[in-house]
């Protein structure tokens, strides 16, 4: 069964379409890698999903109903998390903050004045955040500033922190951009843990060993155009794609 | 970066402290010349105006100038329930905290619109409408220049009238502001101070108070967390006024009459300098900005050059005579130019403010113990 549906999504910036009839059916408890050169299309195509972007026609849809129009805290709450190419987390509080608010979010709904109680003794809370950071391997720092840490523990704080809203859908773009190899390691077989557990995943990637570690089926964009779409040992082989995405090189 | 860890238990430490440290300030402001009742007043109540402040400031990272228009309409409504209804001083607060929460909530929904310099520039142009409008169209309830006062005649319907020609003064159920020689309008002062204090306390601990300071640090993530992120600031923004009205009600409680200098954008521009001198975001440090402000304010523009030269007198004279006249441009009038000064070295030297200070010096103490 397929969990969220874009059908002929097209999107122009001036002179420039950036996405040009685009038709994508992610299937539920896969993970869809989309790949492709600079400037095809992968981010603008993930911010129409997102809601950052409306689309100038065409439909996407999450478990059929039309997400066209909503904001982004609406598109979250039907079940939807996005992991940001640059870590999106709150820097300046610590770690245990960071995971408070999107459970907070998740039990209370978009705006609750709850402004008396203390969230230090919310021990149910506390409960759940603990567990999530024992997930991605972070328990027992949840004092440290989120902000001084690296870019790999930072790209695991945002995961529990999406996580902890138990989505039915994750959003990954370029998960391990900017990452040194230790850090990219981990977060694949973070990424792999995730999977196996039964998560939905897109994830938009340059990196050829990250799609090909994770991915269950590939698209590949060019141009604002979905060109192929297969398996990874498929899009390995395709000559389309060689031309079109790796330059004709050896992968 | 360190963080501080606060348990229940800090915090009600701290809450007594401070509690104490207000409570004892007739005491402990003696040495400093600055224990007489109505400036003590005047530490509380800006002290109060910069908490509340410091709650959208310092919490949401939104900066207003314009919070003064909220202290002229809390000092407005409680002068005007002193006219109609009673001189009780407790309905007549709680009608202005009412009415400039009220009034914060309009001026904030149009304000949080836009966000950053935007959103200062509309706040300032607001505040400054308003500062106008109580001179001009609205001078039928403001009295305009004349500014409104309490009089002996006016018609109070839940008071017994007063005699002709006798002076109209403030009470709390028989007690009146200016008994025990004004330490009965500092005390009260003194128990809102607490009380909003505490408050404070409460929602910065409060999920709340994440939800604020996480609109400070990232609102992409906020709103990709299924937050919606204009509600929260508008709340912080309503409190913060809600404070404002307060401290504005507590000054037309002390000295019944408001006039709309209280308004101008110089006031607005007063709590920002408080906020940033005692430590942004900080429990204790936008009172201990407000209260060094308003010492400056009070004691060093008291200073002239009669007084600088009998402190000098132990130096030679003519090193008196050269000195005078420097010092002289720093103190009485000048007072300002001292304020700027220890204001610009805070900045660039303590960007955490008084706070900051503070904390550099417990941590230097307490690594010392370790070693």
């Amino acid at each position: 069964m397929s969990v969220l549906e874009i059908s002929g999504v097209n999107k122009t910036f001036g002179g420039l379409r950036a996405l040009d009839d685009v038709n994508l059916k992610i299937e539920e408890k896969t993970v869809h890698a989309v790949i492709g050169p600079n400037g095809a299309g992968k981010s603008t195509l993930l911010n129409a999903v997102i809601g950052k972007l409306i689309p100038d026609n065409g439909t996407i849809s999450f478990s059929g109903n039309s997400m066209i129009g909503l904001k982004p805290h609406k598109i979250n709450q039907l079940g939807i998390s996005r992991v940001f190419q640059t870590p999106e987390i709150f820097a300046d509080l610590t770690i245990m903050e960071n995971m408070m608010i999107p459970l907070l979010a998740h039990r209370d709904g978009e705006f609750k004045l709850n402004a008396w109680k203390r969230s230090d003794q919310d021990a149910d809370l506390q409960e759940k955040a603990a567990k999530y950071l024992e997930y991605v391997n972070m328990l027992g720092k949840s004092d440290t500033h989120a902000g001084s840490m690296s870019r790999g523990d930072k790209r695991r704080l945002e995961l529990a922190m999406c996580l902890s809203q138990e989505p039915k859908l994750l959003l990954l773009d370029e998960p391990t951009a900017g990452m040194a190899r230790a850090d990219t390691n981990n977060t694949i077989d973070l990424l792999k843990k995730i999977k196996a557990d039964g998560m939905t995943m897109v994830i938009i990637e340059h990196d050829m060993h990250v799609v090909f570690s994770l991915a269950d089926k590939v698209s590949v964009m060019a141009a604002g155009h979905v060109i192929v779409e297969g398996s990874p040992d498929e899009i390995k082989v395709n000559p389309k794609v060689r031309e079109a995405y790796l330059g004709g090189a050896e992968v | 970066m360190h963080i501080d860890k606060f348990t229940p238990k800090s915090d009600m430490m701290m809450l007594l402290g401070f509690a104490a440290a207000v409570l004892l300030m007739p005491l402990w402001l003696q040495p400093f010349g600055a224990a007489y009742p109505d400036l003590m007043q005047r530490f509380a109540i800006f002290g109060l105006f910069a908490i509340g402040f410091n709650i959208l400031f310092g919490q949401t990272g939104y900066l207003s100038f314009g919070h003064a228009a909220f202290i002229g309409v809390g000092s407005y409504t409680t002068v005007w329930i002193f006219k109609l209804f009673t001189l009780n001083i407790l309905p007549a607060m709680v009608a202005g905290v009412v009415v400039s929460g009220i009034f914060a909530l309009i001026i904030g929904f149009i304000c949080l619109r836009r966000t950053g310099i935007y959103f200062s520039i509309l706040t300032l142009a607001l505040a400054q409408m308003s500062y106008n409008l109580a001179y001009s169209v609205l001078t039928p309830i403001t009295m305009g220049e004349t500014g409104l006062q309490v009089e002996a005649a006016d018609p109070r319907a839940w008071d017994a009238p007063l005699a002709e020609g006798a002076v109209p003064r403030t009470n709390l159920f028989g007690i009146e502001m200016t008994d025990f020689g004004g330490l009965a309008g500092f005390y009260i002062c003194a128990a809102f101070l607490i009380v909003g204090f505490y408050v404070a306390l409460r929602i910065t601990r409060s999920p709340f108070g994440s939800m604020l300071r996480g609109l400070k640090t990232n609102q992409n993530r906020m709103s990709y967390t299924g937050l919606n992120t204009r509600p929260y600031a508008l709340a912080a923004f309503v409190i913060s006024g809600m404070y404002a009205g307060l401290a504005g009600s507590l000054m037309a409680a002390m000295d019944p009459l408001a006039g709309a200098e209280r308004m101008q954008w110089t006031a607005s521009g007063e709590v920002v300098l408080m906020t940033i001198l005692g430590g942004v975001g900080t429990l204790v440090g936008p009172f201990l900005g407000a209260v060094a402000i308003k010492y400056f304010e009070n004691i060093f523009s008291a200073i002239d050059g009669a007084v600088l030269t009998s402190a000098l007198d132990f130096l030679p004279d003519f090193l008196v005579s050269g000195l005078v006249p420097v010092l002289s441009l720093f103190v009485g009038k000048g007072w300002h130019l001292t304020l700027g000064l220890i204001f610009m070295l805070v900045v660039i030297f303590l960007p955490g403010g008084i706070m900051e200070g503070y904390r550099r010096i417990k941590a230097r103490f307490s690594k010392q113990g370790e070693e």
